[in-house]
C-alpha cells in the first residue's frame, strides 16, 4: 500500500497533468479550488479521475469541506 | 420529423435514428423552458416512431448530461404563493414531465441515453426513462434529492425499482451519494462505457445494429421485456407533494439556491 505521501505526489500530478497547472506550483496543503482554479462542477470532476485512478469510492458527503490535497491524500488512504 | 432547435432542445431523424440534443446552459437544468420542448419533442416524436428505429439522447455540454431539475425555478416561482398554490404549482410540472418521460419509456423505437460527466436527479431520472444507458468514464450517477429532503420526483424511484436490485436503490437513494460509471455498470445500469467523449459515437453505433433488426420483433421485444411501473410512478408524484410541502424543504431550497459557498448546499 502506498504511503500518504506518495499517494498524495500521485493526487498532484494527476491534477497537474487534467487541469494544466505546472506539478512544481501545486502543494500538498494548496487549496485545490484556488490552485487549480475550479468550481464544484470540474472538483467532481476531479473525484471521477482520482477513483478511476485509485480504483476507490469516494462518496461525496465525505468530500464536503475537503479543500486541499492532502486532505484528499487522506481520504483515499483510508479507501485503499 | 422536421429537424427543430430550440433554445433548450434540439431534435432531428438522420437514417432511422433520431437524436434529441440537450444544450440549455449552465447543466441542461430541467424546468419550464426543458419541459414546454420536451412536450413538443414526445407528440412529434410519436408521429416519427414508423420511419424511426431509436432515438438517442445526448448533451452537447461539455460538463455533462444533465444535472436535474431546476431548483432555482422550483423555489422562485413558488416562494411568494400560500402552500397550497405552490403544492398544485409542484403537482402540475410534475404531471408534464410523468407524462413525457412515460412517452420515452413506452416509446416503440430502441431508446439510448448517451451520457458523459454529471447525470443527477432529473437528468438520472431521463437517462433511466431510456432503454439503455451508454456513458464514457468520467460520467457520474447521483440522487441527492433526500439531501435537500425530498424525494426524485420524475418517476426516478419507479424505474430505478424495476432496472436494479432493491439494495443498490437503497444506496443511491438513502446515501444521496454518487456512482462513477465503473459502479454503475457493475450494477447493471449502465450498458456500455465508452472511452472519455465517445459515448454519442458508441450510442450511434448500438443504434445503427438495432436499425437491422425487424421492426415488428424489436417493438414486441420491448413491450414483453420493459412494462412500465404506471401505479408506482402515481404515487411517486403523491409523495414527492406530500414531502414538498414540509417547511424543511423549502429552507433547504432556500439554502441549495441562495449559497455561494464553492460546494453547494448538500447536507
Amino acid at each position: 500500500m502506498p504511503t500518504l505521501d506518495q499517494t498524495t505526489d500521485e493526487i498532484l500530478k494527476l491534477a497537474a497533468t487534467h487541469f494544466k497547472v505546472a506539478r512544481e506550483k501545486l502543494a500538498p496543503g494548496d487549496d485545490f479550488f484556488e490552485k487549480l482554479k475550479i468550481d464544484s462542477l470540474q472538483a467532481l470532476e476531479l473525484l471521477t479521475r482520482l477513483e478511476n485512478h485509485f480504483r476507490v469510492e469516494l462518496p461525496d458527503y465525505e468530500m464536503q469541506g475537503v479543500t486541499s490535497f492532502r486532505a484528499l491524500a487522506e481520504r483515499i488512504q483510508s479507501r485503499l | 420529423m422536421k429537424k427543430r432547435c430550440g433554445q433548450a432542445l434540439s431534435w432531428e431523424m438522420t437514417d432511422g435514428v433520431v437524436e434529441l440534443a440537450l444544450h440549455r446552459e449552465p447543466l441542461n437544468e430541467i424546468g419550464t423552458l426543458t419541459l414546454d420542448e420536451l412536450e413538443q419533442f414526445v407528440d412529434e416524436l410519436e408521429t416519427a416512431t414508423s420511419r424511426a428505429s431509436a432515438l438517442i439522447i445526448y448533451s452537447t455540454l461539455p460538463q455533462g448530461f444533465s444535472a436535474g431539475a431546476d431548483l432555482r425555478e422550483l423555489y422562485t416561482r413558488g416562494r411568494d404563493l400560500p402552500m397550497d398554490e405552490r403544492v398544485a404549482g409542484v403537482r402540475q410540472s410534475l404531471e408534464r414531465i410523468h407524462r413525457v418521460l412515460n412517452i420515452i419509456d413506452a416509446s416503440p423505437l430502441t431508446t439510448i441515453a448517451a451520457v458523459h460527466g454529471v447525470c443527477f436527479g432529473g437528468g438520472f431520472e431521463l437517462a433511466l426513462a431510456c432503454d439503455l444507458i451508454i456513458a464514457d468514464k468520467m460520467a457520474r450517477f447521483c440522487f441527492p434529492e433526500l439531501r435537500l429532503g425530498l424525494i426524485p420526483g420524475f418517476g426516478g424511484i419507479p424505474r430505478l425499482k424495476r432496472d436494479l436490485g432493491n439494495a443498490v436503490v437503497r444506496d443511491l437513494l438513502l446515501t444521496g451519494r454518487s456512482f462513477n460509471v465503473q459502479k454503475a455498470q457493475a450494477i447493471g445500469l449502465v450498458s456500455q462505457v465508452a472511452a472519455e467523449g465517445e459515448a454519442l459515437r458508441v450510442a450511434r453505433s448500438t443504434a445503427a445494429q438495432i436499425g437491422k433488426f425487424d421492426r415488428h420483433t424489436r417493438v414486441t421485444a420491448k413491450q414483453f421485456i420493459k412494462p412500465v411501473p404506471y401505479n408506482e410512478l402515481r404515487r411517486e408524484i403523491e409523495t414527492f407533494c406530500t414531502l414538498f410541502a414540509r417547511p424543511a424543504v423549502e429552507e433547504a431550497l432556500r439554502r441549495f439556491v441562495e449559497s455561494t459557498d464553492r460546494q453547494p448546499y448538500l447536507p
